[in-house]
């Protein structure tokens, strides 16, 4: 790596104001459903209505009927445009793994609530609407599996009946450890066994999902704009699938209006709509509403989680066993077989446990396929450890912030190679316990909860912990080879500087609200000693950013962003050499501070970058063999992952007469490394926090006996309001990652890995003098009065 | 989601709104602020093949104090019950709980009447009408007709108003009695789980979704005037009463939080 | 259809829809004001919201017709002519008030009407006069942050 005298910080680190902001409030930003494609072909999806069944007719008789709808098709009539090809899922985690075809539209069976059955061609928004309601489709009930642990009992209904069952892979990590931790069980005072349930959720970023493939008129090339995290990958694998060479394609994620995971895919309607407007010339579009939306955009979590803690007579955790039982859906989508192992690494926590042994068997249901969401692996992952982890603190007889500190690895331990052989990278958990324990004071709090028992108030207070650690930073290319993913980890960067001094950035990484034009501005401007505002940051369009991964896993900063901090560096070496040439003087004795160069103890012989960019872009006097222009390209390949952590803390009280749940207070402390941007850190931390609390006590996607999603709308699924939020009060702790040279880690999910189970065991922490030690999530009110009404004998 | 096609017609008069309910039937709907309607509407619920538009009919937009009733026009928004001095100082309650219906730009275009004809035994409206005593003056073909609060609604999205009758106002007495409205809910914006309105100092009172209707909850009401304490009349809020089962709550958890709310709200009004 | 007359943002605008045409699709689609952004089928999430002769409503609970003869503003009407933004927008930027955007023409345009509506605002009234407008990346706070800056500089 190049070292440069770069000047003092002068951005990063402020609370500089977001540049994304203005197109965004004045509603200049487009998004997909803005696209004004005149002549397009809007797209109708009849979704199958029940969750197995076998297509025996579809009638579109009524539909075509409808003025403006033009053609109804099947599966059958679609499949030539695809052939043999179906939704990729790039994440075969194990050789033996089971993956059905997945075809964009059904053929024969539908076998979920949402599956596609049949599309309706029209001339308009409302003509598509008409039409998809008008298809009669004639259905034979086929017997469905719904819930995880029915998919695995004996007799149960298969899914894909050629598989003969339900089973997708038994994926387990450090094996022959079994007998180790067989012997730290039997040899341990205390012994903690949870079942956990993790609902599913839907995501519901607000913009929910679009796309519009547009051909052009001559030349045989396809455009697709889609509302995706991910227009690289997704070119790659709708070339793939539907054989349009790569160099035919282009892909543009406009502004996208949140994605969460869920728009990290490969979906039916993206690959349908190129398919038909390669064919028909025309561009053809889809935008989804809010009820489509819940049954055909992928859900987060959907597993049960088995957690066995061994610990000696201290709590001092000697072994962990952990059998995961994880819900695909029907089909697999881009990478849901992967998410379960993302959190395989993690169910050992912010502990250090000599003995670690995880199984995840993996099954289909007949519900719409899972897939990365928010923390994908790593919330649930969290939450069963720090559940369980209160469960030994109350058997042991300590408090939950001492067994936690008893366990933790320290902070001389770092670099720390876990159990399962991740080096993480730096962290003091000590140090972030004790702030948080001191910003929420957990010892006035418990005082508050001692009087209100005391009283017999109805009002209960409990307080909650979460410890957590995570991986982000996706991924070494290497180590995802070794886990048998389907694509590397890297990210790409261009930096270039124009001929007026003004600095073009193009990124792999894919913003969609994270702040990305901001940041990388202020890190360039940074290293360049310019104003951020003179930094242009493109993205999301692979015409213009040919190379990248983009944007999940809280990749963007730690790989994307140091992509761009490399990239830098390289294009300030090259002006070095050109302002060497300049000064006349020899390149080691530059310095590059402020925007000039300068030649060490002769302050008078110097120039500024923006001579130097003129001067590289005339060419007209440049070293011997150097290419004229000031630009560079870096592709970073991480050489580990990083490893945020935290502690949460969570403050609720428990009506015990209704049962409702109110986050009183909520403190989190967070070390994601150096920030570039606190401001931005702190949103992405307000908002992950939300979402964890909100499966803690909110959101459920529900479903009935007979595979119907019931929470298909806003309405029933409960997105929580500002209401029902808390007010975050936040502080950090920074250990800067060694892995990258500007020390980040990653902060997208953090909030809502940590959330869930700092208010679970809240909750539980209210209760647990009335008798009350488990909950299952959400706690809804009816949950919460249940339960004290059973733990008080059935008493209401 | 995109509702169905359908006509569309204004109506220029109560007279003519009535006249264009006699003519299309049960093909017709009323329009006012279309809170109700038209989400039903967007996920075909609701199919109508003609819609009256009365959201117009200005001159029913008014509240009214004389002697000792209000007077309210029947397409009276939810924010003009919430920003009514007068309101306010006649039938406070009525304020109150058009203030808690949900969230301001619902309030903007919601009306009374809408609400009430809509009859959906979750919403706030409805109960708080019942437990004031209101009167619902309806309108159609052969006239004006005078229908208690207590006799109007009759099932599940039901009332007693016929198809080509419209509301045109809503008398509620103006009280002096000690009130209150607790509405229970898992999120500011959703409908009640349970609500349970007083009125009166316990006169009257009221529950929402603890059945098929709005629902006075008359044995709280008759063990208030025989003296029972506010606890022991809350008691019996459920007596009797078979409230649904849904996503939030099931049948017997719907009771108790009854009997809860109902304790509460008597408190609140001060009933010890 | 149906002939309607809207002064949007200002100007008025004659042309004719489907009676079932939703406001907020005329706005979109016939006006192309792509602002306000659709994103819900129940009315929950107010993404739609503008303001109806100054006041928030939800414009994919409207149809366009209920609009005919009305004031309809959109995102795109509230900045100042000179180009800056209007105080909402202002304290809406300076506050992190939003991530990716989307729930924000929507928000904001509920929060306008909000102060007007409401003098005297407190922390408590911002949450709940914001409660039919969800947001799924900020977790609100500097939402409700930035609703009460510019209610205390009088909003409009």
């Amino acid at each position: 790596m190049t070292i440069t005298e770069s000047a003092p910080a002068a951005h990063v680190g402020s609370r500089r104001l977001r540049k994304e902001d203005p197109a965004l409030l004045t509603g200049e930003a487009k998004f997909i459903d803005d696209l004004d494609l005149p002549g397009a072909v809007w797209v109708g999806v009849v979704r199958s209505t029940e969750a197995h069944a076998k297509i025996v007719g579809i009638d579109g008789s009524a539909a075509l009927a409808i003025d403006g709808v033009t053609e109804v098709l099947s599966g059958d009539d679609l499949a030539p445009l695809w052939g043999e090809g179906a939704l990729p899922c790039a994440w075969p985690v194990t050789p033996d793994m089971k993956n059905p075809p997945h075809l964009p539209v059904a053929r024969g069976t539908a076998k979920y609530v949402g599956d596609a059955v049949a599309v309706v061609l029209a001339d308009s928004r409302y003509a598509a609407a008409d039409g998809a309601a008008a298809v009669v489709v004639d259905y034979e009930p086929l017997d469905a599996v719904v819930e995880i642990e029915d998919a695995v009992a004996d007799g149960a209904a298969l899914v894909h009946p050629d598989l003969e069952s339900n089973e997708c892979y038994t994926w387990g990590l450090w094996g022959d450890n079994a007998a180790a931790v067989d012997a730290a069980f039997a040899e341990a005072t205390h012994v903690v066994t949870e079942r956990y349930v993790q609902q599913r959720l839907i995501p519901a970023p607000m913009e929910p999902r679009g796309c519009a493939a547009v051909p052009s008129p001559a030349g045989g090339e396809l455009t697709l704009y889609s509302a995706t995290q991910i227009p690289h990958i997704l070119k790659v694998m709708t070339s793939v699938v539907l054989g349009i060479g790569e160099n035919k394609l282009r892909v543009v994620a406009p502004s996208v209006g949140g994605g969460f995971g869920c728009k990290l895919n490969v979906y039916a309607e993206e690959i349908l709509c190129c398919a038909l407007a390669q064919q028909r010339g025309a561009p053809v579009r889809w935008t989804e509403s809010r009820a489509e939306a819940a049954v055909s955009t992928i859900q987060g979590r959907g597993q049960v989680q088995h957690i066995e803690l061994a610990a000696d007579s201290e709590g001092r955790l000697q072994a962990v066993r952990v059998k995961l039982l994880a819900d695909m859906g029907a089909y697999l989508q881009l990478v849901t077989p992967g998410v379960p192992l993302l959190g395989g690494f993690l169910y050992h926590g912010c502990y250090h446990i000599p003995n670690y042994i995880f199984e995840c068997k993996a099954v289909f249901t007949n519900r719409v396929p899972t897939d990365a969401y928010r923390g994908a692996g790593r919330p649930e992952a969290t939450y069963a450890i720090e559940r369980a982890m209160d469960s030994l603190a109350v058997a042991v007889g300590v408090a939950p912030e001492e067994i936690r500190s008893r366990n933790f690895i320290k902070a001389e331990d770092f670099p720390y190679e876990s159990p399962p052989g991740l080096v993480f990278d730096s962290g003091d958990y000590h140090a972030v316990l004790d702030k948080a324990v001191s910003l929420a004071n957990v010892a006035g709090r418990r005082a508050q909860a001692a009087q209100r028992r005391a009283a017999g108030s109805s009002k209960r207070i409990g307080v909650g912990f979460s410890s957590y650690v995570e991986m982000c930073g996706l991924a070494p290319s290497r180590v995802l080879a070794s886990l048998a993913y389907g694509a590397g980890g890297w990210e790409a960067a261009t930096v270039r500087i124009s001929p007026t001094c003004k600095v073009q950035v193009v990124t792999g990484s894919t913003p969609h609200g994270q702040g990305h034009e901001t940041c990388w501005s202020m890190i360039v401007a940074d290293k360049l000693g310019i104003d951020p505002d003179d930094v242009e940051v493109l993205h999301s369009d692979t015409a213009i950013s040919p190379t990248g991964l983009d944007t999940y896993g809280s990749r963007s900063l730690s790989v994307g962003g140091t992509a761009v901090f490399m990239a830098t560096d390289k294009v300030i070496d090259k002006a070095r050499s050109i302002a060497a040439h300049q000064l006349e003087a020899n390149e080691d004795d530059l310095e590059f501070s402020g925007g000039v160069f300068r030649v060490r103890g002769t302050p008078e012989a110097e120039v500024p970058l923006a001579g130097v960019a003129f001067a590289a872009f005339t060419a007209h006097d440049l070293p011997d063999g150097m290419e004229p222009n000031l630009e560079a390209h870096v592709t970073y390949d991480p050489p580990n992952f990083t490893f945020p952590n935290g502690t949460h803390i969570a403050v609720v009280e428990v009506d015990t007469d209704t049962g409702n749940v109110d986050l009183i207070d909520y403190v989190a402390v967070d070390d994601c490394g150096v920030q570039i941007n606190p401001l931005i850190v702190e949103g992405q931390v307000h908002g992950g926090i939300l979402q964890g609390a909100a499966q803690a006590l909110y959101e459920d996607a529900v479903y009935n006996s007979d595979g119907q999603l019931v929470t298909a709308n806003l309405a029933d699924y409960l997105v929580p309001s500002a209401v029902e939020a808390p007010r975050y009060r936040l502080e950090n702790h920074v250990s800067p990652s060694p892995t990258n040279p500007m020390g980040v880690k990653g902060v997208g999910e953090a909030g809502t890995i940590a959330s869930a189970p700092a208010v679970m065991n809240a909750v539980v922490d209210a209760l647990r003098d009335l008798g009350v030690s488990n909950l299952e999530m959400p706690a809804s009110p009816q949950t919460v009065w249940k339960a004290i009404s059973q733990a008080q004998g059935g008493a209401s | 989601m995109i509702p169905a096609a359908f006509d569309y017609k204004v109506a220029e008069s109560v007279e003519h709104a009535i006249s264009l309910l006699t003519e299309h039937g049960d093909e017709a709907k009323l329009l006012a602020g279309g809170h109700s309607l038209i989400p039903m509407m967007r996920f075909r619920l609701a199919t109508p093949g003609v819609l009256v538009d009365v959201g117009r009919l200005d001159d029913l937009r008014y509240i009214r104090r004389s002697n000792g009733t209000v007077a309210i026009g029947a397409l009276t928004r939810h924010s003009e019950l919430e920003h009514s001095a007068e309101l306010a100082q006649a039938c406070p309650m009525l304020s109150s709980v058009a203030a808690l219906v949900g969230d301001p730009a619902v309030r903007h275009r919601g009306t009374l009447g809408g609400t009430i004809a809509h009859a959906d035994p979750a919403s706030d409206l409805p109960a708080a009408v019942l437990a004031l005593g209101a009167t619902i003056v309806a309108q159609g073909p052969s006239g004006r007709r005078e229908i208690a609060a207590t006799d109007f609604f009759t099932g599940y999205f039901e009332s007693v108003l016929a198809d080509d009758e419209m509301i045109t106002e809503v008398r509620v007495p103006a009280t002096g009695g000690g009130w209150n409205y607790q509405k229970f809910n898992r999120r500011a914006q959703d409908w009640a789980i349970v609500g349970v309105a007083v009125a009166d100092g316990g006169a009257g009172v009221s529950l929402v979704n603890m059945g098929s209707t709005p629902l006075r909850a008359s044995g709280v009401e008759a063990a208030l005037a025989s003296g029972a304490s506010a606890a022991d009349a809350a008691a019996v809020a459920a007596e009797g009463l078979e409230p649904p089962t849904d996503l939030n709550a099931d049948s017997d958890y719907r009771s108790h939080l009854a009997q809860v709310l109902t304790q509460r709200a008597l408190n609140a009004a001060g009933v010890a | 259809m149906t002939s309607v007359t809207l002064t949007v943002n200002g100007t008025e605008r004659s042309f004719e829809v489907e009676p079932r045409t939703l406001l907020v699709h005329a706005l979109r689609d016939d006006l192309g004001l792509t602002g306000t952004n659709v994103g819900c089928d129940s009315s929950s999430c107010g993404a739609c919201t503008v303001l109806v002769d100054g006041e928030s409503a939800k414009a994919c609970t409207m149809f366009t017709v209920q609009a005919d003869g009305a004031e309809i503003t959109t995102i795109e009407g509230i900045a100042n002519a000179d180009g800056t933004l209007h105080p909402m927008q202002q304290a809406f930027h300076e506050k992190h008030a939003l991530q990716c955007g989307y729930c924000t023409p929507g928000m904001v345009m509920a929060a306008i009407s909000l102060v007007e509506e409401y003098p005297g605002l407190d922390e408590d009234g911002v949450r709940h006069g914001l409660e039919g407008n969800l947001c799924r990346c900020t977790g609100y706070q500097n939402i409700v942050d930035a609703v009460l800056q510019a209610a205390g500089t009088g909003g409009d």
